[in-house]
């Protein structure tokens, strides 16, 4: 639905490309659109209003480079300034006392419980032993939802049948008799402008006295995320901001409203379904987002967590003997799998995601192929030849799938197996390997 | 029914105080009619998450309407804006919502996480309750932790039937035995929750149009109503929803829910703009009568008077 900003640029500045210097009226016209571009992305008209003001005042009278285009550059200024705003750096989780104390709030649905869990689990991986506080008491079955997520991350929940502040207050008593670190306080959704529970945050705040107060957001909010993040913060003098429902495909354009007006940190972004799917937030990545740009830090960054380099290197040196079998091929249908989803991934790559926004990505089809090389013999995997009729057809019972499957599977390695010989040739790039899956 | 004009003007006071009194601030600025008042009014609609296409659309038919006419005092700006929205709405359906022309009346709630689905159910199946209708509601929500035992309890305050099954279990199934179930038990009306998704993930809604097929082997004109529950604090993204859930499921209709909590109730006008879908019922409170039906008329006449 959204052109990407650059994409829009390109087009007000073709006509001027050659042009020696940004003049005043390019940038104007060129401003149009990032303000346009801005306002779709979510962010607040008025600070909308003050970021165009100071894109204008860096970018005019800036040399063009010859290396980019003018669109490119202003692009770039806009870029920059984005970062910028949102944080220059991130800023870590920090605790001040034994046990930490962490309170989570927010608007009605922002993901506040998830949230909880997410940090939870976090901290528990680290080998701390967290706490998890139910203090919401209005929504029916919320303390049951995290009672049901502390179990499946082996993490305690307490609760007690009183007030929430009075549930916070016994809860830090509780967490210091058993020795407990971090303490995360799961708060009820609560209207900004409900005076009654927001009077109730601020009587939670000093009975516990938390290290950490941050507000969850959804990155799908719209203009309001102003009016919410400024009485938040006035309540309780927020430390942080989490934004949550990342994975969707919002631009997320309220995270530069609420740093604007709050002048809090970003600190968390929540990006899945799944509890551990919860990152740092990194102001580079949330620009180019906003901006419709990929976010190609990130896909570098997993593929580097995610690959191991020791398994890369045995199979380079497979390649170059040319014995790639099925069995490497799993091994790399693993490790991507590792880096997330291949929708994900293919989204995270500048210019993909717009043009994937309508393609259906079948991640069952992997599965499949899984499947077919699961149901191999560790032989058949190494020697694909002997696989005949009988063999393809045990193969296509014992995964589910069709000969046909098995069949087409087998050529698409075969022709695999072509490309190798031929690349060996040049120099093999580690790069290329995750795109030894064949689409 | 629909709200008193009261009531939603109580309601939607933020919205109101945004997008009207700012409209009127910026009329009293401007003598004559120009394109910085224009501009000005643009502004202050995208400002109100009306999304920037409905804007623009919006002041085209607004400049439409001043050449007509011949206007050129910007007075009538403000009558002449209000007519404008109420022109999004022309076209329509507004078949009542809680008429139940069919039984069971199975209605299927969808949407993203948060949205509010649950909450909006149990408002629903009340109002039927209380229309002395008898209800079944589905918790084929079987992904969110506890969220089963968020309907059982509100089924149980509400005092209707609640089909469950186990959770991580196979939500069609559900969806399936709550339309058997209420066919043999004679209810009037079938309210199916699912579990929120966000509408980027393809095998997800998948999964949704597969609890559609699947109902409809339970009753083949069934659902009757399929709706999707949008946050009325959500901004452009709303229509990305819209665009998908419509496109994988058909949805016939919107709810939109915490319209009381948001200054920028524009994402209604975009809406019906832009996939001329009804909005079927707006939530603009915490109580249980706070959601009711959508009437195009009052919910302008309440922003503008």
């Amino acid at each position: 639905m959204f052109d990407t900003l650059s994409e829009k640029l390109e087009g007000v500045f073709k006509t001027l490309r050659g042009h020696g210097k940004l003049t005043e009226q390019n940038i104007k016209d060129s401003l149009k659109e990032v303000r346009r571009a801005l306002l779709e992305a979510d962010v607040n008209f008025k600070v909308v209003k003050q970021f165009v003001a100071n894109v204008e005042a860096k970018a005019s009278g800036q040399e063009t480079l010859r290396s980019i285009s003018p669109g490119e550059q202003v692009v770039k200024v806009v870029h920059d300034e984005l970062i910028a705003v949102l944080g220059g750096q991130n800023a870590p989780i920090a605790f001040r006392s034994t046990p930490g104390k962490l309170l989570v709030c927010g608007l009605q649905g922002s993901g506040k419980t998830t949230l909880c869990a997410k940090i939870a689990l976090h901290y528990k991986k680290k080998n701390a032993r967290p706490l998890m506080v139910a203090a919401d008491i209005y929504r029916p079955a919320a303390v049951k939802q995290l009672q049901v997520l502390g179990k499946q991350i082996d993490v305690p929940v307490f609760h007690v049948d009183k007030k929430p502040p009075q549930i916070c207050e016994d809860a830090v008593e509780y967490a210091r008799a058993n020795n407990l670190h971090p303490v995360i306080f799961d708060t009820a959704g609560r209207l900004h402008i409900d005076t009654e529970l927001m009077d109730e945050l601020r009587n939670i705040k000093s009975k516990i006295n938390p290290d950490e107060i941050l507000l969850v957001a959804d990155a799908m909010t719209g203009q309001d995320a102003v009016n919410v993040a400024t009485q938040f913060n006035e309540t309780l003098d927020l430390t942080g901001v989490v934004l949550t429902k990342l994975d969707g495909d919002a631009r997320g354009g309220a995270a530069l409203s609420i740093r604007q007006v709050t002048g809090k940190p970003l600190k968390l972004v929540s990006v899945g379904e799944k509890l551990s799917d919860l990152e740092v937030f990194y102001p580079e990545r949330m620009a180019s987002r906003i901006l419709g740009m990929g976010d190609i830090v990130s896909l570098v960054e997993k593929a580097q967590e995610t690959i191991d380099v020791k398994e890369a290197e045995k199979l380079e040196k497979k390649l170059r003997k040319d014995t790639l079998t099925l069995e490497d091929f799993y091994q790399q249908l693993q490790q991507l799998k590792k880096m997330g989803s291949l929708e994900s991934i293919l989204k995270m790559i500048p210019g993909v995601s717009s043009a994937i926004r309508d393609v259906q990505i079948d991640e069952s089809s992997m599965k499949r192929v899984e499947a077919i090389i699961l149901s191999m013999t560790p032989d058949e995997r190494a020697k694909p030849t002997i696989l005949n009729g009988s063999r393809r057809a045990r193969i296509a019972a014992g995964s589910g799938t069709s000969v046909q499957e098995v069949n087409r599977l087998l050529r698409q390695f075969e022709q695999m197996q072509k490309m190798i010989k031929q690349m060996r040739g040049g120099k093999f790039n580690k790069k290329m390997m995750p795109g030894l899956f064949p689409g | 029914m629909g709200f008193s004009l009261k009531k939603l003007a109580s309601g939607l006071l933020k919205t109101k105080e945004n997008l009207v009194s700012k409209i009127k601030a910026a009329v009293g600025l401007h003598k004559k009619i120009d394109g910085a008042l224009l501009d000005e009014i643009e502004e202050i609609l995208i400002s109100s998450d009306i999304s920037v296409e409905t804007s623009t659309a919006i002041i085209a038919n607004l400049k439409e309407k001043v050449a007509q006419r011949g206007i050129d005092n910007s007075d009538e700006v403000f009558q002449l804006l209000r007519e404008c929205l109420k022109d999004l709405f022309v076209d329509i359906s507004t078949e009542p919502f809680f008429a139940c022309n069919k039984k069971p009346y199975v209605i299927m709630i969808v949407g993203v996480n948060g949205t509010g689905k649950t909450t909006s159910i149990a408002k629903i199946a009340r109002r039927f309750v209380n229309d002395g209708k008898k209800v079944t509601i589905a918790a084929a929500d079987t992904f969110r932790a506890a969220a089963i035992d968020q309907l059982a309890i509100w089924a149980d305050r509400v005092g209707c039937h609640l089909v469950k099954g186990q959770e991580g279990g196979d939500a069609a199934a559900v969806a399936y035995d709550s339309v058997q179930s209420a066919i043999a038990r004679g209810d009037d009306v079938v309210i199916i929750d699912t579990a929120g998704r966000l509408h980027t993930k393809t095998n997800l809604m998948e999964e949704l149009s597969k609890v559609k097929r699947v109902i409809k082997k339970a009753m083949p004109d069934a659902p009757h109503r399929t709706l999707l529950v949008l946050d009325g604090t959500t901004g452009q993204n709303a229509l990305q929803q819209v665009e998908v859930f419509k496109k994988m499921l058909d949805i016939d209709g919107i709810i939109i829910t915490k319209l009381d909590g948001t200054a920028k109730g524009g994402a209604v006008f975009s809406i019906v703009e832009r996939y001329k879908l009804p909005v079927v019922l707006i939530g603009i409170g915490e109580q249980m009568d706070d959601l009711d039906e959508f009437k195009a008329h009052d919910f302008v006449e309440a922003l503008f008077t």
